[in-house]
């Protein structure tokens, strides 16, 4: 999408001031001003994260309910996941996928009583809606939730903190849903994130979550942070980033997130692309999604050429930058299917020089989900 | 020995007909915490305006551009092996290049103090 002009042109997050107030370094991002980094610094902020506990503002993405009778079997014509098999209070990861099998976008999907409870990306909202409103259209009733905001809680004591403040939470398992009343807020509190961490995304009125996030930044071992350490926190984490690692031009089975297709959707097929995707599935695809670990210490960016041993290219950066945690650079990408196995030796050509790397196993940081 | 700057921020500190070159205090505030940095090879020919050195942020990576012509008589090696020497230190440990001037006359371009500082606040 394009980026507006100037400021005045972006919307802001019901907690715009409170960023300000903070210091935060403001960057226009899907149509919204957030901050991309708080005075700490993305390095700071990224490590806080995994020694402690990291508010995000992740407000711009999009929330929304679909619901009725018919909600799970009308939203599974969109996507490969089951949910028919899915207890309430359960949270799936899934994709929106276009009759090519491409991903328009991911997203998360949680069981509530009478439907579906689903958080979007922002760069994506308008157009996801518009398409499950489409495709569930005289199935399912899709209400558009533009009054509330989204905060991540993530870090390995983001568990301690909510649970002090909110007892009934301190039992909720890794993609969990729960409505839990905290500090006089009804929220609905996920137990997931982006960061590879254990952590909680919670949804608050608007009116209310500035007050919110102040509560949950006094408690000790809360500090705010941005989007940077976001991006570098879930390429750690070996996370996609939707319209880099994932796209429409992209499947699941390429993308290495083939496990979005479960079992009975495997069997039953029903959804978008399914003939590509289940093709892929039994006979396998040209490329994939791998993590590649280079040996010095220069970041490969977004866009660089993998090349063989031979100097011939056979495939592109989709992400890469520096991981705090791991203390060096880091990257995904797409490789020829016959260049994804682990400890395969590839070249990166960075500023016209080949960059020995290797191909490794995802995620680079272990992940300390609470299962 | 004086400094002159360049409306790219950096700083050229000049003895003789040997400028030191690095970035500005303002320049790293705005690139966040460097992660890499790469200096140039002694004995590499620059003209001005060529790539000469890249600093990367966690988020991206940006060039050092050449502010004189000439030849590279050092790169920093110790900013190469820690990053962080530069933003601890931009004007002395934290330099990036040495280079031997060959047309003096391209210092007359330059800023001097004064004037990059009131550049700097027109950024703002």
């Amino acid at each position: 999408m394009s980026e507006p002009e100037n400021d005045q042109d972006l919307l802001t997050t019901p907690l715009d001031s409170l960023h300000r107030e903070l210091g935060a370094k403001m960057v226009p991002f899907a149509g919204y001003a957030m901050p991309v980094q708080y005075p700490a610094g993305i390095l700071k902020e990224h490590l806080h994260t995994r020694a402690g506990a990291s508010l995000f503002d992740v407000s711009h993405m999009g929330q929304g309910f679909l619901m009725g009778e018919h909600a799970i079997e009308a939203f599974e014509t969109l996507v490969p996941g089951d949910y028919q098999a899915m207890a309430e209070g359960k949270t799936r990861y899934t994709v929106l996928l276009n009759d090519q099998g491409g991903i328009m976008d991911d997203l998360m999907a949680t069981r509530i009583a009478g439907g579906l409870y689903l958080v979007v990306n922002a760069a994506c909202k308008d157009q996801d809606f518009a398409h499950i409103e489409a495709g569930t259209k005289g199935k399912a009733d899709l209400q558009i939730l533009t009054d509330r905001a989204l905060l991540a809680l993530q870090g390995p004591k983001a568990g301690d903190v909510l649970a002090k403040l909110a007892p009934e939470t301190a039992d909720m398992k890794f993609m969990n849903f729960r409505e839990v009343e905290i500090g006089g807020t009804m929220c609905f509190v996920t137990r997931s994130g982006y960061t590879g961490e254990d952590g909680f995304e919670i949804s608050v009125p608007s009116a209310q979550a500035e007050a919110f996030a102040r509560l949950l930044l006094d408690q000790p071992d809360v500090e705010p942070a941005g989007l940077g350490s976001r991006d570098s926190l879930r390429l750690e984490a070996g996370l996609c980033l939707y319209g880099h690692d994932i796209t429409t031009e992209t499947t699941p089975v390429e993308g290495d997130i083939k496990w979005v297709v479960n079992k009975r959707r495997r069997e039953e097929g029903g959804f978008p692309g399914a003939d590509v995707i289940l093709d892929q599935l039994e006979n396998g695809v040209e490329r994939l999604r791998v993590g590649i670990l280079p040996e010095g210490r220069a970041p490969a960016r977004e866009g660089t050429e993998i090349q063989d041993q031979d100097g011939n290219a056979i495939g592109t950066v989709t992400s890469g930058g520096f991981g705090p945690s791991v203390g060096g650079p880091i990257t995904m990408g797409y490789v020829k299917t016959a260049f994804a196995a682990e400890d395969t030796a590839v070249n990166l050509i960075v500023r016209g020089k080949p960059l020995a790397a290797k191909v490794v196993k995802m995620p680079f940081t272990t992940k300390s989900y609470k299962t | 020995m004086s400094i002159k700057y360049t409306n790219d921020h950096e700083w050229i500190s000049i003895d003789g007909d040997i400028a030191t070159v690095g970035v500005t205090a303002y320049a790293l505030e705005q690139l966040g915490d460097l992660v890499f940095v790469e200096a140039p090879d002694e004995g590499r020919n620059l003209a001005k305006g060529d790539e000469a050195a890249v600093v990367e942020s966690v988020k991206a990576a940006s060039e050092v551009y050449a502010p004189v012509s000439g030849e590279v008589i050092e790169g920093n090696a110790a900013i190469a092996d820690d990053p962080a020497k530069v933003s601890g230190d931009p004007t002395e440990d934290g330099w990036f290049f040495k280079i031997k001037l060959s047309d003096m006359s391209e210092l007359d371009g330059l800023m001097d103090e004064d004037a990059y500082t009131a550049y700097v606040d027109s950024l703002d």
